[in-house]
């Protein structure tokens, strides 16, 4: 029994992973990313989702590592505060209380116990750079108001602003001009192209801005494309710059990698840049990453970079420009014209999701599954072109065929149209397309569905388009002797006084088809297509229109636009009830009678869920959210849970979720969102988070040489983690057939002795003797396995490594010919 | 990340015959070779042996053919009246015939003589064949009954008089010698058996049976007559299938070499393929006349068909075609192949797979680079042109889709710009086109409207496509009259399912034919 709480509108995940740069570890293992109200963590190597840090009451705006503690993470938000995480547990270690709203988050390695944010103090639109200073305090939350002022008229993207030369600069860039304030000598110089003085309109405003790590020169990114690095800019006068040049559209982000050497931009064109030595001739490219890209940041250690995407996706790239993880969450980049759906076989929540795909976006781990590339055709991103774009999707038959329409529409009088059908392979655990139908209609597909009912022998599928008609298409036996197939043809084409078909639906056993041509509503006999009866209320085009489920299924629900819910009783072919309601969004629970109609009204969406058979609604939640409501869907529960109480009742066995105009997903639940989320593994490996990578070892001496601090520790490393593989004991257990092993229980003590370590004598010594005890109990009489257990003592001596292969090969010959032995006889008694 | 996307390359429906790799193969012949006869060629009969000479029996003779010769290497001509069934042994050195007088005469392929004479027969001898064994001729005729000779002794062993009319047809087992069928005008099939001097097995085929035969495992039958050809379990003497494809009765069987097609030939003049697993029509050849026999050679090389008209025609399979007259290319060695891939793993080695490298078209690889200009030039060559216009339209819709057509268009001299046009005058008035080649003839046309006049050319085709345009568009307009006509008769109708199917045939068309006169139009106030 689940406690009884109010039923409260939350956020079901699928929140922005792209706001802000992403960060790595200092490992590189990990990459943090703000999303929504939370910092999530995940790893590097396996996308997964290691770690969810929630604790701030507003959107997350910045994090930065610690530079003093890399294990460490800052992190700001809306909600005036700066947290201090321990990354690896997930436990928050600190609170200060900034108190204004927080828009970026910088960290500096030598300003120790001092972090710099973006802050509006006064006005709106007026943001300013401030440093905070961090007090020591033992105490859970700090008040740290210590703020001084450093720039001020600055952009609030973080983008906008970058630390140069170990902090000696700082360059920020809004609008035509570059301001570099100087740390030392606490003074700012300003510079402004030539070329934006006198043009009024020109393009080159700046839009990004990064530093180099160790020399004195800045990269801007611009408007119009170019890239400009200032170098001189301590000088008013002497100041240059150089112009490289690739991007056709605004440079969105610029990154330096770790050494300086090369510069990586992104933009609108969906390619990694990588300019090697600041040189035009010298670039890489990485294309065809799917989005804009809006930011690219680099891994301190600097073996692998990552770029954030306008779809909501982070790509992590390997030095040598190798995409090799994407974390991708619900994309959001676009509209959504095919409304929710809900897959039957995965249960995942299927939508629009990158141009031309549909994504399957699972619920319950906040995590995209797959995307289905419906169009398939290279996407070309360029402002001002026409795309084609997916408008109508619907599974049927339990999930093994989907139907997508795809359309573009250059001019009124070139309609592109094109229907394709898709049929579930199960072998391949995919959607294969089967059947592609061009210019199914002549004017839009306005609904299509799929006859689910379970009777019914031939998959049949229902459009209704503008030009009047509505078509049924019907699966046909399209083989001949050389290869079986199946594929869709017409079978019937129906029409009402050419009135524009709007809506269709099949009732729950299939019998009735139920089409609505603006005003009127149509029923037609499935199994003939002769038209039964008609429905007209006049009160505007019929927007949803439903039939009812189970007790229900002699009503039909119809919502018009002029704001009217009308339910037809389909036996007395009357109107049973008709209510005022302004609908946007209807959906029937797949598993209840009951509907979900969302409202719209001045003040903002209501929710009513009611029963076709009663008039008064079940349930009414009032302003459920302040933007039109768009789409919504029930999805199944997995586990049906048990609310008592009436109003509750209708979410028992399916949850009702929703997609506003600013696609945000809700739903309705009684618990908080930080019960709902649970990340894929709470448990973190603690070992070492030191950077361990062979990339770290060729970068890292290097550094040591100046530093000369992590020497010995790093030799430890390297001597303590011997690969399993090398020892030449174990390879030999692995690799002998497992008939002519002996008994698990032998070796044992020897694997377990073989990757001791040859250092830590001491432990070596007491585990064998363990072994030997038990060893003891277990053994039989025979003298040649105890014979065996003490020579497997002795190699937990560091020092006799090849006496194990040569003990293993003497006790693997006895126990073969042991084994050839009993063989035999068993030969002979048969 | 994800690879280039090529262009989706619009596929239409092929209309008409279906190509198969049937069709493809029973295709794959010579235009026949005609050869005049007496009479009504009644049996076509081929050695199994080589050179595959065929006997042909017409009227009184029996013509021996070679496997390429027009005339006849051999003829038989010492029949008194109309000779029947020249059936050629196993070893192809025998031939037997049967005759309208009722005798029954066994040839030597080397001699002119008759070397048996089997008299016993009162009716015309319709079918005569030859056993297992070699030894034996089994014969049936028009007095209802069917013996069994002996050819040493050219003595009748057995008679069967259990047939109820003319024997018109009959078959020997090719594995047991004892076994053979025959088939009546009592619409009877029977199998005999030597050893037990009565039938084994009878079937009924319903009309009077004109052909059968035996397939080789001599498990299944095959029986024709009437218009049906129907398949018989020899095992179990069950009706397995009844093919009725043709319009006229069925005269003659026969099965392809491998065993795997079965063909029959008609008085309708149709030959029909058949697939003998599924029992489904593959293919069908068409004849002048009537068809009376059938014969398939060796590794199906020639068909042979007799016709009531007397006529015999050959058709040989076409010759493999000799192709590299040029010196072969030196090729790489082999070993350059499998450089590097008999490397086998060691301990410390990490594998790593080079990403395989997916084949592009031409067109494919310069719209990747954006040489947009250079994929349309590259889908305007002649070759491409005629052969896949849908891959010039696709090219041309992706442009379109890129928003760079016109980029694409622009720029050309009088050479590269007729050849656009003489593609848009090719394909313009094609339905499937249409949309695409109007948007493209729109395009072309507010490019170089400036420079019209230059050029003679590229007026010529101009003018060409305006005509072609007004053309289309009479065209239109007389089947929306057409439509229009129909349309007041469906009204008039009571039923009203129909009427909805035919009203919406091309009602948008004339709408886009519209716009492109507009543009026309204005081309004609510039001349």
């Amino acid at each position: 029994m689940v406690e009884e709480e109010s039923i409260r509108v939350v956020h079901c995940g699928g929140s922005e992973l792209n706001f802000r740069r992403a960060v790595f570890s200092a490992d590189s293992k990990y990459i943090f990313c703000v999303s929504g109200d939370f910092v999530k963590v995940y790893s590097t190597a396996t996308e997964e989702c290691v770690h969810i840090l929630h604790g701030h009451r507003n959107l997350v705006t910045g994090i930065q590592l610690n530079p003093n503690n890399p294990l460490q993470l800052y992190s700001c938000s809306f909600d005036g505060t700066i947290k201090l995480w321990d990354y690896l547990d997930g436990i928050l270690i600190k609170t200060f209380i900034v108190g204004h709203k927080l828009h970026a988050l910088f960290t500096l390695a030598h300003a120790e116990d001092s972090v710099f944010v973006i802050t509006n103090k006064e006005k709106p639109d007026v943001f300013q750079l401030v440093s905070v200073k961090l007090p020591k305090s033992s105490s859970q939350e700090i008040e740290a108001k210590e703020l001084s002022f450093v720039l001020d008229y600055i952009n609030q993207s973080p983008k906008c602003i970058a630390f140069g030369n170990e902090g000696e600069y700082v360059a920020a860039v809004r609008d035509f001009y570059l301001s570099v304030y100087f740390f030392k000598k606490k003074t700012t110089s300003r510079f402004t192209l030539s070329s934006s003085r006198n043009k009024k309109h020109s393009k080159n405003n700046f839009t990004c801005v990064a530093c180099h790590p160790k020399e004195d020169c800045i990269a801007s990114g611009h408007m119009d494309g170019k890239i400009r690095l200032w170098r001189n800019f301590d000088d008013d006068k002497k100041y240059t710059y150089t112009c490289l040049h690739w991007h056709h559209d605004m440079v969105m982000d610029l990154a330096f990698s770790v050494t300086g050497t090369s510069l990586l931009s992104g933009g609108r064109e969906c390619v990694l840049v990588e300019w090697r030595d600041a040189a035009e001739k010298n670039k890489e490219f990485l294309p065809r990453l799917g989005s804009t890209i809006e930011h690219i940041s680099v891994s301190p250690a600097g073996d692998l970079f990552c770029t954030s995407h306008s779809d909501n996706k982070i790509i992590v790239i390997h030095r040598n420009l190798d995409a090799s993880a994407v974390i991708q969450g619900l994309v959001k980049d676009r509209s959504i014209f095919t409304g929710l759906m809900i897959d039957p076989r995965t249960k995942a929540l299927v939508l629009n999701g990158k141009p031309g795909h549909l994504q399957f976006y699972s619920l319950q781990s906040d995590k995209q599954l797959y995307n289905l590339d419906i169009i398939q055709q290279e996407y070309i991103n360029d402002d001002g072109l026409i795309q084609i774009e997916l408008t109508k999707a619907a599974f049927g038959c339990y999930g093994n065929w989907l139907a997508t329409v795809e359309q573009r529409q250059e001019k009124e009088t070139e309609l592109e149209l094109q229907m394709k059908l898709w049929m579930y392979n199960k072998k391949t655990q995919g959607f294969v397309l089967n059947t592609k139908i061009s210019m199914p209609h002549d004017d839009h597909i306005t609904a299509l569905c799929f006859c689910n009912a379970e009777k019914s022998e031939i998959p049949t599928l229902v459009t209704a388009s503008k030009d009047g008609y509505f078509k049924v298409w019907i699966l046909t036996d399209d083989s001949d002797i050389y290869k079986k197939a199946v594929g869709w043809t017409c079978d019937f084409v129906g029409s009402y006084h050419k009135y524009q078909a709007t809506n269709c639906c099949f009732s729950e056993d299939g019998s009735l088809l139920a089409v609505s041509f603006e005003e009127i509503v149509t029923i037609w006999d499935s199994e003939t297509w002769e038209l039964k009866c008609t429905f007209c209320q006049r009160a505007g085009k019929i927007r949803h229109l439903c039939f009812g489920k189970f007790t229900c299924s002699k009503y039909l629900l119809g919502g018009t636009e002029d704001g009217i819910l009308c339910c037809w009783n389909l036996l007395s072919c009357t109107l049973e009830w008709s209510t005022k309601l302004n609908i946007r969004v209807m959906e029937p629970d797949p598993y209840s009678e009951n509907f979900a109609a969302v409202s719209q009204s001045s003040e903002g969406s209501d929710l009513f869920v009611f029963k076709p058979s009663e008039p008064r609604p079940l349930y009414i939640q009032k302003n459920i959210s302040r933007e039109e409501v768009q789409w919504g869907v029930f999805v199944p529960r997995d586990v049906p849970e048990l609310f008592s109480s009436e109003a509750h009742q209708w979410l028992n066995r399916s949850q009702f979720y929703f997609l506003t105009k600013s696609q945000s997903l809700l739903t309705f639940s009684t618990k908080s969102p930080e019960e709902k989320l649970t990340p894929t593994s709470k448990q973190l490996l603690t070992e070492e988070s030191l950077p361990t990578t062979p990339f770290y070892f060729i970068l890292g001496k290097h550094r040591q040489q100046q530093d000369e601090k992590l020497n010995e520790t790093l030799e430890n490393e390297l001597v303590q983690l011997p690969l399993t593989e090398n020892i030449p004991a174990v390879n030999e257990l692995l690799h002998t057939p497992a008939h002519v092993l002996p008994s698990a229980s032998f070796l044992c003590s020897m694997f377990i002795n073989s990757l001791l370590l040859s250092k830590e004598t001491k432990s070596a010594e007491e585990i064998p003797d363990d072994v030997d005890m038990e060893e003891e109990k277990e053994s039989d009489d025979s003298d040649e396995e105890n014979d065996f257990t003490e020579k497997a003592q002795v190699t937990s001596d560091p020092g006799l490594e090849e006496d194990i292969i040569h003990q293993l090969s003497k006790s693997e010959e006895k126990e073969l010919r042991k084994l050839r032995k009993v063989d035999y006889s068993w030969i002979a008694a048969l | 990340m994800a690879g280039y996307k090529p262009v989706a390359i619009q596929t239409y429906p092929i209309l008409g015959e279906k190509i198969t790799q049937d069709t493809l193969y029973w295709n794959n012949y010579k235009t026949p070779v005609q050869i005049k006869e007496f009479g009504a060629v009644t049996k076509v009969d081929f050695s199994s042996q080589p050179p595959y000479n065929y006997a042909v029996t017409a009227s009184s003779r029996i013509h021996i053919y070679g496997r390429y010769s027009q005339e006849p290497i051999k003829t038989f001509s010492r029949f008194k009246d109309t000779a029947y069934c020249a059936t050629f042994r196993q070893d192809g050195r025998l031939l037997v015939a049967g005759s309208e007088d009722g005798g029954v005469q066994l040839f030597d392929i080397s001699g002119r003589a008759p070397l048996r004479q089997f008299e016993g027969h009162t009716k015309a001898v319709h079918t005569v064949d030859f056993t297992a064994d070699k030894y034996h001729v089994v014969s049936g005729a028009d007095d209802y009954t069917v013996k069994l000779w002996d050819i040493p002794n050219s003595k009748e062993i057995l008679t069967f008089k259990e047939h109820s009319d003319y024997v018109r047809c009959g078959c020997a087992s090719k594995l047991n010698p004892d076994l053979f069928v025959t088939g009546s005008y009592d619409h009877t099939v029977k199998m005999f058996d030597a050893r037990t001097n009565k039938s084994v097995l009878s079937v009924e085929h319903g009309q009077p049976v004109e052909s059968v035969l035996l397939f080789p495992s001599g498990g299944l039958l095959v029986s024709s007559g009437g218009r049906y050809v129907k398949v018989w379990d020899m095992l179990k003497g069950q009706l397995l299938v009844s093919l009725k494809n043709h319009h006229k009765t069925v005269t003659c069987l026969c099965l392809s070499s491998s065993g795997q097609r079965l063909l029959s030939g008609s008085l309708d003049r149709k030959v029909k393929v058949y697939s003998t697993t599924s029992y489904k029509v593959v293919h069908s050849f068409d004849y002048a006349a009537s068809i009376l026999s059938l014969a398939l050679a060796h590794e199906d090389e020639t068909i042979v068909v007799g016709m009531t008209n007397g006529i015999l025609s050959v058709k040989h399979r076409k010759s493999e075609a000799k192709k590299d007259p040029l010196p072969r290319r030196r090729r790489p060695a082999y070993r350059t192949f499998i450089k590097g891939k008999n490397y086998m793993k060691q301990r410390d080695d990490i594998l790593i797979n080079r990403p395989t490298k997916k084949h592009l078209e031409l067109y494919d690889r310069d719209l990747k680079n954006f040489r947009i200009s250079k994929a349309l030039d590259r889908v305007l060559e002649p070759s491409c042109v005629i052969k896949t216009p849908e891959v010039t339209v696709s090219i041309i819709k992706e442009l379109n889709r890129r928003g760079v057509l016109a980029n694409a268009l622009a720029g050309r001299d009088e050479k590269e710009i007729s050849r656009v046009l003489n593609f848009l005058i090719r394909n313009l008035s094609q339905p499937r086109f249409a949309p695409v080649l109007i948007n493209a003839a729109e395009i072309i046309i507010d490019i170089y409207l400036p420079v019209i006049g230059q050029s003679p050319v590229v007026d010529k085709k101009f003018i060409l496509l305006q005509g072609l345009v007004e053309k289309e568009i009479d065209y239109q307009r007389e089947l929306l009259e057409t439509l229009g006509m129909m349309d007041m008769l469906f009204a008039t109708m009571t039923r009203q399912e129909s009427s909805s199917l035919l009203e919406h045939t091309s009602v948008e068309f004339p709408d886009k034919k519209k716009t492109a006169l507009c543009c026309l139009n204005r081309t004609k106030k510039n001349f």
